[in-house]
């Protein structure tokens, strides 16, 4: 057979999507719209409202008997018929799809109800009733660095479960020649680019051939799909994974789904139906992931000219609760491309992966990218203030020569093109830079706080499948065999009246792959993108497929089409044979065009395509000798260039590597803090363009998210581990008028390392603009050290921090309110008269039933050791009806002078727990009553409550009070409530005890 | 019948899509839920369930609203239309449809019927909107994969053209 | 993410909502917008056993100037309260705040009466009624009563409303034509709750200022007088007399800081409006 190929018509055209005339009807089948066999049942799971606790029972008697309710399985079912997940480490850090006798995170699925539907499965779980013992939670990660952490894993025996060190070059030499040494660390937070649709599962266990049918938006790698069949002791062939073609976002995100796939799984097999799952937002945000959120000790060692001679990277990768495959990821894929756009070929690479009480860390967009360029263009910022020279002047300094490519650099990385002297160049023209400049002084004239940012960040693409091996020794990976290479497939397939279908292993997310699938068959087969059929499911049992598939590391462009074009010139090369037989012309003269097959130089010799294509399935007998029949081919395709990691640990952890600039012009509000983006360029070189449109798509979206990095997005954790971000109005996703256009230039060098010469295009802004916004933010108001996201309130303190004192009267009207707070434990202070002396309030306190009336809801207290209660209390007034277990202990007694009153609440919508102290001292007409308290709450109620919580709670503590002074006078215990809110109510409970 | 009890089916009447249907319903199930699982209108898309998002919106007598936030007893003798209903008779796209298509105004696709409903309920209140009003709207919904741009000019496109 | 189980009352009349009330009580609670209810029922923070829907009743949905003050119904939504003529000639200030309730698409369904009933210490309704000097109308089977909003807003989330009690409408009074008016929030996106929000009528030499979103509800303070180089001085107390709450999007010292800040400029900006 003879490859030949037209030229390219459709190919690099912004060619509107095929898959868009579905979408706008609303008619794409995402998962949750596809039909299910009959009989499904539906999931909902309980979770814990601890970060760390262990589960001491578990009671499902009575969630089993409520309506429609057909099973409630716990992590004793879990533990009986699945193994833990396998992890890339050899440290014991077990994990079930069902919490077993430990919790580690707020939101860690802890049991499952299966019943006829959603709102009956969601009614079930109030009525699952789990004893915790909490135990103390680990959330910062150097906190949990420290040797004397608690353990979130005591089996590893430490929270930093694996610890490497690189060293790439001679780091030592260059620090100690260098002019100067300059650091800067970074804290990068945890957030997650939050897909609008969530996870779905449709599990069916099939015993006939004890095999499970899963349905689901799993988006990859299928890396872990040994991972599930492993954990539930199946053959991979017993785990039938089906994707749908459209899904509603991934960005990495649903990667996460496999242990609800599992937990589905067991699910179905015990209770003999098919269950389906459908993660709600608060689940999401709560509970399904993260990017980890990293601190970065980063060194220069510099010239005084800005020339950077070595780099220093300490890392520590913090993975929450649990690591799950394919983790820790982030902190290797970019291993081999750790020194960005620059030519420094020596430096030193420490990390560090550390766990804490948080919710485990996946796959987000940038995987890992964001990190480190946060870490390096910020110190590429530093180094020019400390040296006093502009940043641009660095960046320009230090970039990879002109010249230099294909060039490999210290850990690792093979860049095979680019021209990063010329992306710079075409970006401060055509973006304006010196007008910019002026601008800025201008700004800085009228006392304005404007800012100009750039970042220079390299984007990697296509992932090298032996990168995480990186993480093992030299040794280690002896011994395991060696792991590289990136497997595409593609198929191309001809029906009988000679339309062409197309699978492919991407799994997209939204980013068009069909369409640009179609524009590359139809430029081999001579027709337009609209004759091409391309369906994007996959199934592990009817399509071939790989630990590569997936849709991840922006892997489509450069790996994917290569399989799908290779498959379309075989069968290209087929119909030019078959053609030529009827043509009478060599193969190689056979062209395709308008739908026709023809004779080069006499179109007027020309057959149908259609009738080509037929002649395979009618009449295999006419195809030329030796040719098999049919006509459909599949195409796979691995680069050699991502090869396994070599002795010296230098890894190229991807095959392409694109460039991008940015610049971003902004000013702080003096008055308000807020950030104003006025200007933003944004310069991409991610090769040859397979569709323009689609592609400036990627950039826009990453730039969006990017900005959502920068200014809002982060999931907040208090110290205690209560979890503060479960909404979609606590957790701030940009909108609109939040987002600008930015300016995007586009410049060209071939990838030499794939076919069609694509780069990666979708995760560079999401790796540039939070380090570019924070650049710009940094020259804006000359402060070094920013966190992310730049919220207005942040930004204030460090632009602002001093205030006028409180006018005397205030200052002395409310001592003791001062006491600063840690985390999000919630504490307060107040005072009152009571007009009995120490003696009777004391006698109150200690009273059981006199404390009982005290406690809203409850109606006695359960004595259990001394000074020690409980009480069942449910809430039946007001708007809020929710049952809560209380505990309540007096300690420290010190009669008639003072007590600590403490405990804590359990139930449906959170947990809490808190004390204080209570001191009475004797004064004129009664009783002075003091108090203190710290609460803390968690679960539900703090997840989606956060921004209320510090006001009711002290609303609430001052209620008891008033309570307690009521009662003591001998009036009404409930005066105190009278304009009780639910709110209030509801924290009352939850912190008064 | 002013009381509809709880954990009862209730026969609900309203228009849909331009045509008089009927339903039936618990309480509790909401508009969403209803149009998706009882209607078939798998268009209507859920993602946030507490009205921020705006994945779900419909237009409830021409009005751009959650449907996430309505319960489907509250539909009752209501005119409901959803994405379903912007494509002609014949299944032509409408301009909106097609203008969202040429500016690349939607990737995933998942936020793009709510917002498409919007954007119709809002061109009928101000049918020369500015940028900065048609971002204003637009606030009302999150989209994670586009960064706005293509959908913001797709709407102007369509003001200036109708 | 479901909501649990409840009785629907599709109201036929106000009588109708009050003798529900009056027979379940705390047990029922009033759907109008729904767009707060709704949310926190679907989060199960509210599960009422009766929810009564007022949305459809038609005595509900006016807007009436009686005399000196211009009514507002309790089934009227945000949407048609800023497109009223109404409120345009005589509540400008709400003109100018409303638009920062929600979005577009929750403004068509949610009510302003409902969120003064809700009473969100960040809502910019709350906030207005508190300033504008409106009063509740406040009905039930033992009859009808008027609180001054001073006397209906008695905290977070709290109102004076008995549990028997249907806020049928909202009373606010016409703005002085010759007085000006500001209103500015701080938020960290378009539609969110404020994170402080100010509203400032000045009346000649009064200054009224507003603030939400800093204490548990609406705070008002009307200064007589004061001398321009004494706002700083009375904005300061004010800052520190409104207590120290904080929550994830911005800290106590920050809200401080707006109310200082933003509290000038907006009075600046209201008393430029004067005529």
């Amino acid at each position: 057979m003879t490859e030949t190929s037209s030229p390219l018509k459709y190919l690099g055209q912004p060619i509107e999507r095929i898959e868009d005339a579905t979408l706008l009807r609303g008619a794409a089948a995402y998962t949750d719209d596809i039909p299910v066999p009959v009989g499904t049942l539906h999931a909902a799971i309980l979770r814990s409202p601890h970060a760390h606790a262990e589960i001491t029972s578990i009671d499902v008697a009575a969630a089993e008997k409520q309506p429609g309710v057909h099973a409630v399985l716990t992590g004793q079912d879990i533990k009986e018929l699945t193994e833990p997940f396998l992890i890339v480490l050899r440290v014991p850090l077990d994990q079930w799809s069902l919490a077993v006798d430990r919790v580690r995170f707020v939101g860690e699925a802890v049991a499952v109800v299966i019943a006829d539907d959603r709102y009956l499965a969601e009614d079930a779980l109030d009525h699952i009733e789990v004893k915790y013992n909490p135990i103390e939670a680990i959330i910062g990660t150097m906190d949990a660095a420290q040797e004397d952490a608690v353990l979130v894993h005591p089996a590893a025996g430490t929270n930093v479960v694996s610890r490497r060190d690189f060293s790439y070059g001679e780091p030592e030499k260059a620090f100690a020649e260098a002019d100067r040494i300059i650091e800067n660390t970074i804290d990068y937070p945890r957030n997650s680019q939050t897909p609008l649709e969530g996870f779905v599962v449709v599990a069916n266990y099939l015993p006939g051939e004890e095999s499970y049918d899963i349905l689901s938006n799993f988006q990859g790698p299928f890396t872990v799909h040994p991972v599930m069949s492993k954990a539930l002791r199946c053959k991979g062939s017993q785990l039938r994974m089906r994707s749908p073609a459209y899904s509603g976002g991934g960005f990495g995100v649903k990667q996460a789904i496999f242990p609800y796939v599992v937990l589905m799984c067991v699910a179905s097999r015990k209770v003999g139906r098919p269950i389906k799952w459908v993660e709600d937002r608060l689940e999401h945000l709560t509970a399904a992931i993260a990017a980890p959120n990293r601190v970065i000790e980063a060194k220069a060692a510099v010239m005084n000219d800005g020339k950077i001679i070595g780099l220093h990277f300490e890392q520590w990768d913090d993975y929450g609760a649990y690591l799950r495959p394919p983790m820790p990821g982030p902190l290797y894929r970019q291993h081999g491309i750790m020194t960005g756009a620059y030519d420094v070929p020596n430096m030193t690479i420490i990390n560090n992966l550390v766990m804490t009480n948080k919710t485990p860390s996946g796959m987000v967009r940038g995987f890992g990218g964001p990190q480190i360029y946060y870490g390096l263009e910020r110190l590429i910022h530093t180094i020019a203030v400390e040296l006093g020279l502009d940043p641009l002047d660095v960046i320009k300094k230090n970039l990879i020569p002109a010249d230099a490519f294909p060039y490999r650099a210290a850990a690792g990385a093979l860049i095979g093109s680019g021209d990063y002297q010329q992306a710079l160049e075409i970006s401060e023209n055509e973006g304006k830079l010196a007008e910019l400049k002026k601008h800025r002084d201008d700004m800085r004239a009228e006392g304005k706080l404007y800012g100009i940012g750039y970042a220079a960040v390299v984007e990697p693409a296509q992932s090298n499948m032996g990168y995480l091996s990186t993480i093992n020794t030299v040794e280690e990976r002896k011994k395991a065999g060696p792991k590289g290479g990136n497997v595409a497939i593609a198929t191309v397939n001809i029906d009988p009246l000679g339309t062409v279908s197309v699978t492919a292993d991407s799994i997209p997310q939204g980013q068009g792959h069909a369409t640009v699938l179609a524009q590359i068959v139809a430029d081999e087969m001579g027709l337009t993108p609209e004759d091409i059929i391309v369906n994007m499911e996959r199934d592990t049992q009817r399509d071939p497929w790989s630990i590569a598939t997936g849709n991840y590391s922006s892997r489509f462009s450069s790996s994917t089409v290569v399989s799908a074009q290779m498959a379309a010139k075989r069968v290209r090369a087929k119909l030019a044979d078959i053609a030529a037989q009827t043509l009478n012309v060599p193969a190689e003269d056979v062209e395709f065009a308008g739908g026709q097959v023809f004779a080069k130089g006499n179109p007027e010799n020309t057959l149908r395509f259609s009738r080509v294509a037929g002649t395979t399935h009618w009449s295999p007998g006419e195809l030329p000798a030796d040719m098999a029949p049919g006509i459909t081919e599949t195409a796979t395709w691995s680069p050699p260039e991502l090869e396994p990691p070599n002795d010296k640990d230098q890894i190229n952890t991807s095959l392409t590597y694109g460039f991008v600039f940015d610049i971003c012009g902004l000013e702080v509000d003096k008055v308000t803090g807020e950030v104003r983006i006025d200007k933003y360029v944004t310069m991409h070189d991610s090769g040859n363009i397979l569709n323009p449109l689609l592609a400036d798509g990627q950039v826009y979206g990453a730039f969006g998210w990017g900005l959502g990095i920068a200014l809002s997005e982060e999931f907040v954790y208090s110290e205690d581990g209560s979890f503060l971000s479960g909404t979609f109005a606590d957790y701030l996703c940009p909108t609109a008028p939040e987002v600008p256009e930015p300016q995007i230039l586009h410049m060209v060098t071939p990838e030499p390392f794939t076919p069609l010469g694509a780069k990666g295009i979708g995760e560079g802004n999401v790796m540039s603009t939070p380090v570019c916004v924070a650049n710009a933010v940094s020259d804006a108001i000359g402060i070094r050290d920013l966190q992310l996201p730049l919220s207005p309130s942040k930004l204030m303190s460090l632009i602002d921090d001093d205030e006028p004192a409180a006018p005397k009267s205030i200052a002395d009207a409310k001592p003791a309110t001062s006491k600063p707070k840690s985390g999000r434990g919630l504490s307060g202070s107040g005072q009152a008269i009571v007009p009995v002396p120490p003696t009777e309030v004391w006698d109150t306190l200690l009273d059981p039933v006199k404390l009982a009336a005290v406690i809203p809801g409850c109606h006695e207290l359960d004595l259990v050791g001394e000074n020690s209660y409980t009480a069942d209390i449910s809430i039946g007034v007001g708007a809020v009806k929710g049952r809560f277990q209380a505990h309540v202990k007096l300690s420290d007694l010190h009669p008639p002078d003072s007590v600590i009153l403490g405990g804590g609440m359990t139930g449906p919508l959170g947990s809490s727990s808190g004390g204080g102290r209570v001191t009475l001292t004797a004064v004129d007409g009664g009783t002075r009553v003091d108090y203190d308290y710290e609460v803390e709450i968690t679960g539900k109620v703090a997840a989606i409550g956060g921004r209320m919580l510090d006001g009711a709670s002290r609303v609430l503590v001052d209620q008891f009070f008033k309570r307690l002074i009521a009662q003591i006078e001998g009036g009404d215990a409930n005066a105190g409530d009278a304009a009780g809110s639910w709110w209030s109510r509801l924290l009352k409970f939850l912190g008064a005890g | 019948m002013p009381q509809l009890n709880q954990e009862t089916k209730h026969k609900i009447n309203f228009t849909l899509n331009g045509k008089a249907v009927s339903g039936y319903t618990e309480p509790r199930t909401l508009l969403s839920d209803f149009l998706r699982q009882e209607m078939a209108l798998m268009g209507v898309h859920v993602s946030c369930e507490h009205g921020v998002c705006g994945s779900c919106t419909v237009q409830i007598d021409g009005k751009a609203v959650r449907s996430c936030l309505t319960f489907a007893v509250q539909v009752e003798g209501r005119a409901v239309d959803t994405v379903e209903s912007l494509a002609d008779e014949n299944g032509e796209l409408s301009d909106l449809q097609i203008a969202f298509r040429k500016h690349h105004g939607l990737q995933c696709g998942y936020c793009t019927p709510g917002i498409l409903m919007s954007v119709e309920a809002f061109l009928e209140i101000n049918p020369k909107p500015n940028e900065d009003e048609i971002r204003e709207m637009l606030s009302g919904h999150i989209c994670r994969c586009t960064g706005y741009t293509g959908m913001v000019k797709a709407i102007q496109d369509v003001v200036e053209t109708r | 993410m479901k909501p649990n189980n409840f009785n629907y009352v599709r109201a036929e009349s106000v009588d109708h909502v009050l003798s529900c009330l009056a027979e379940h009580g705390e047990n029922a609670r009033i759907l109008a917008g729904g767009q707060s209810l709704i949310a926190m029922m679907n989060f199960r923070l509210v599960e009422p056993a009766y929810l009564i829907d007022i949305s459809g009743l038609d005595e509900l949905k006016e807007i009436k100037t009686n005399g000196n003050s211009v009514e507002i119904s309790a089934a009227v939504t945000q949407a048609k309260v800023i497109a009223a003529a109404d409120v345009n000639e005589h509540l400008s200030l709400l003109v100018d705040a409303l638009p920062n309730v929600g979005h577009f698409q929750t403004r068509a369904k949610g009510t302003f009466c409902g969120s003064i009933a809700h009473s969100d210490p960040s809502s910019e309704q709350p906030l207005c009624f508190a300033i504008l000097g409106g009063e509740a109308v406040l009905k039930s089977n033992r009859g009808e009563r008027v609180l001054a909003a001073s006397e209906f807003q008695t905290g977070m989330l709290a109102t004076a409303r008995e549990d028997d009690e249907l806020l049928t409408s909202v009373r606010l009074p016409k703005q002085n034509p010759s007085a000006g008016h500001a209103f500015e929030e701080i938020t960290r996106r378009q539609g969110d709750f404020a994170i402080v929000a100010i509203a400032v009528i000045a009346d000649g030499e009064n200054i009224r200022i507003g603030v939400g979103g800093v204490a548990g509800k609406p705070e008002v303070r009307d200064w007589d007088g004061l001398a321009d180089s004494d706002i700083d001085d009375a904005l300061n107390a004010l800052a520190w007399e409104l207590g120290d709450n904080e929550d994830i999007h911005a800290s106590a010292k920050y809200r401080r800081q707006m109310v200082r800040r933003v509290g000038r400029r907006v009075i600046e900006e209201a008393r430029k409006c004067r005529s």
